[in-house]
């Protein structure tokens, strides 16, 4: 079980009040990832959630109960640090071991469950190593092996592949993700990356200077989002956000246009010059200079179409998939 | 220029350096040694020629040779603990944020200024003296009648004072030591449940060992040649003579110049048997 509501919550450093109040409720067994800008207090949020933090105000419940006084390791929740915070001096063993006997766990049960967690996580042959003779991905594999064997309420992680490599990352992303299917227990995951949530979440929370701007499904987010931040936010490449005319005509101040959504054609509304034609082979992203309507506006075209710097192009947009927002940057429907 | 010029250019240009060196420390070295094979009295005959083994012999089977190594022993141990134990813990208590931490952590690195000589008696006439000093006025204050430290408890007193001198050199090494462990280390324990003291013990203590090997190390070094502390305060009197004082009365207050040499030899074996052992120690903590 691991349900974890957050009731009015706030956090201020002295003067800085750097959560506003905030509610928010993680349902058992989720994959809720916090995804905001750096220092939009995500990762102070996670940290209240794990009782590193004390709350100014307002109250965490862990199922039910109110946890907002009950110290770290009583909370039954695991975390999983961006440095991974192994103990250099012990082996793997002894890492994954040391929760377990701080918690005075039987010998038996701990060599049970560390045979288990190392099994899974593929790092049986590594056991009686110390973390400094790991790789980037083993260590954190470690880390999330001393998560494991508490067997917690809820695993936290605080942007946990932001220390790996590209295709590590990629690798890890997968694994967690199996691992949640696999456990099927409440997870929170901070990231700074919106490919990371979009790819792992049950829900994200989109977070910016402490404010919550949307919490939904990564579909809902990238169909419908609910103002101007977090239409730029979600998505790769960034939305196409275009003010005047072109706004005005669809009774809006600002419309987005996501460059998925603008085709080239033959001869279409809009047209312009290529500037950089970045060409990944499955697709390519064209940024398009002079269209008279934002200084760039960035497409995504199939990875054949044969443009170059400075070839003249004429755009498309899918009328149906306009976003369109209002003076406050909030949406119109 | 090639690399190997460049190479025999820069030894060319070492060498008056190392020359100098290797002088200043191989000159008194080979004297020690010759005169160790001396008898030499200056105020008795001056060099009286060869005394084979002798010298050896007598200082070994004198009466004050075991104790005098049983002290220095004692005040080394018993200075290491001391030093290492409240540096510990005075390292812990400085690395917390608190108001006026640049002053308070330039105050605990004072006494290491002090020069031994001042320092043995600030505190021989300060603090231990029976009838004017601080503690003896802090004993009367409770009612119990004060102590003659450098009578009474002379060992005990050389430690304190040595002690104190040294303490503000481990707290330094220690806490930057302290200072450079990792947050989320801790948080991480926290969070796995390990109380505060199990964090030291478990997180802290073993991140700090190779800080305390390192004090280690160096104060024994340089404890094991103590000599101004025991000269301003006992004199070497009621059994604090240490392997170095033995050596200073042999040659000066005996004026028998062979003799002290010869303890001199005993010492740089002493001093070497203890560098080796340490070097083994601190290699292994430092290997990890």
């Amino acid at each position: 079980m691991g349900q974890i509501t957050l009731e009015q919550v706030t956090k201020s450093f002295g003067d800085v009040q750097v959560i506003p109040p905030l509610d928010l409720t993680i349902e058992d067994g989720e994959f809720c990832v916090f995804v905001g800008p750096s220092g939009c207090g995500k990762s102070t949020l996670l940290r209240l959630i794990a009782g590193l933090e004390d709350i100014s105000s307002g109250a965490i419940r862990i199922d039910g109960t109110d946890a907002s006084s009950t110290p770290p390791a009583r909370r039954g929740l695991a975390m999983v640090f961006q440095s991974y915070a192994l103990y250099p001096h012990m082996s793997v063993r002894r890492n994954i071991a040391f929760p377990m006997k701080m918690a005075g766990v039987p010998k038996a049960e701990q060599d049970k469950r560390i045979e288990a967690a190392a099994k899974a996580l593929n790092l049986t042959d590594y056991l009686d190593r110390r973390p400094g003779q790991l790789s980037g991905g083993q260590r954190q594999r470690v880390a999330i092996g001393r998560a494991i064997v508490r067997e917690p309420a809820a695993f936290l992680f605080d942007e946990p592949l932001s220390n790996l490599d590209a295709a590590l990352r990629v690798g890890m992303r997968m694994e967690i993700g199996e691992l949640h299917a696999k456990l099927k227990t409440t997870m929170i995951y901070v990231t700074h990356d919106q490919v990371e949530a979009m790819t792992m979440a049950d829900k994200i929370v989109v977070l910016r200077a402490g404010n919550i701007e949307q919490v939904g499904s990564p579909l809902e987010l990238y169909r419908s989002p609910r103002n101007l931040f977090v239409a730029g936010f979600i998505g790769s490449p960034k939305m196409n956000l275009l003010e005047g005319e072109v706004a005005a005509a669809q009774n809006a101040h600002t419309i987005g246009i996501r460059p998925e959504h603008i085709d080239v054609v033959d001869s279409g509304p809009w047209s312009g010059t290529v500037g950089v034609a970045e060409h990944l082979g499955s697709d390519t992203f064209l940024h398009v200079h002079d269209t008279g309507l934002a200084e760039t506006v960035t497409v995504r075209a199939t990875g054949e179409v044969g443009l170059r710097h400075g070839d003249r192009v004429s755009l498309a947009p899918r009328e149906d998939l306009i976003h369109r927002f209002d003076a406050q940057g909030l949406r119109i429907d | 220029m090639a690399t190997q010029h460049s190479r025999s250019a820069a030894r060319l240009m070492m060498a008056p350096a190392v020359i100098l060196l290797l002088g200043w420390m191989l000159v008194p070295l080979t004297m020690t040694l010759w005169f160790s094979f001396r008898r030499y009295l200056p105020l008795r005959g001056g060099d009286l020629g060869w005394a084979g083994f002798d010298n050896f012999t007598r200082f070994v089977t004198s009466s004050a040779f075991w104790p005098s190594v049983q002290t220095t022993l004692v005040i080394v141990g018993g200075v290491l603990v001391i030093t290492i134990v409240l540096g510990v813990l005075l390292a812990l208590l400085l690395d917390q944020p608190m108001w006026g931490q640049g002053i308070v952590r330039i105050l605990v690195i004072a006494p290491f200024f002090v020069m031994p000589t001042v320092s043995a008696l600030v505190w021989k006439n300060m603090f231990m003296d029976p009838t004017n000093g601080l503690l003896a006025h802090l004993w009367r204050f409770f009612g119990a009648d004060p102590i003659a430290w450098l009578s009474e408890v002379p060992t005990t007193s050389i430690v304190m004072i040595v002690s104190w001198q040294w303490l503000p050199f481990a707290t330094l090494i220690l806490l930057t030591a302290v200072q450079s462990l990792d947050r989320e280390q801790l948080e991480a324990a926290e969070m796995d449940g390990a109380s505060p003291l199990s964090r030291f013990t478990y997180i802290i203590l073993p991140h700090l060992g190779r800080a305390i090997t390192i004090v280690l190390l160096i104060q024994t070094i340089f404890l094991l040649s103590i000599f101004a502390e025991i000269f301003v305060t006992t004199g070497g009197a009621f059994g604090t003579r240490t392997l170095t004082y033995l050596i200073f009365q042999r040659v000066l207050e005996s004026q028998n110049v062979g003799l002290g040499s010869a303890g001199g030899v005993y010492a740089i074996i002493l001093a070497n048997i203890v560098a080796i052992f340490l070097m083994r120690i601190v290699g292994k903590n430092l290997d990890r």
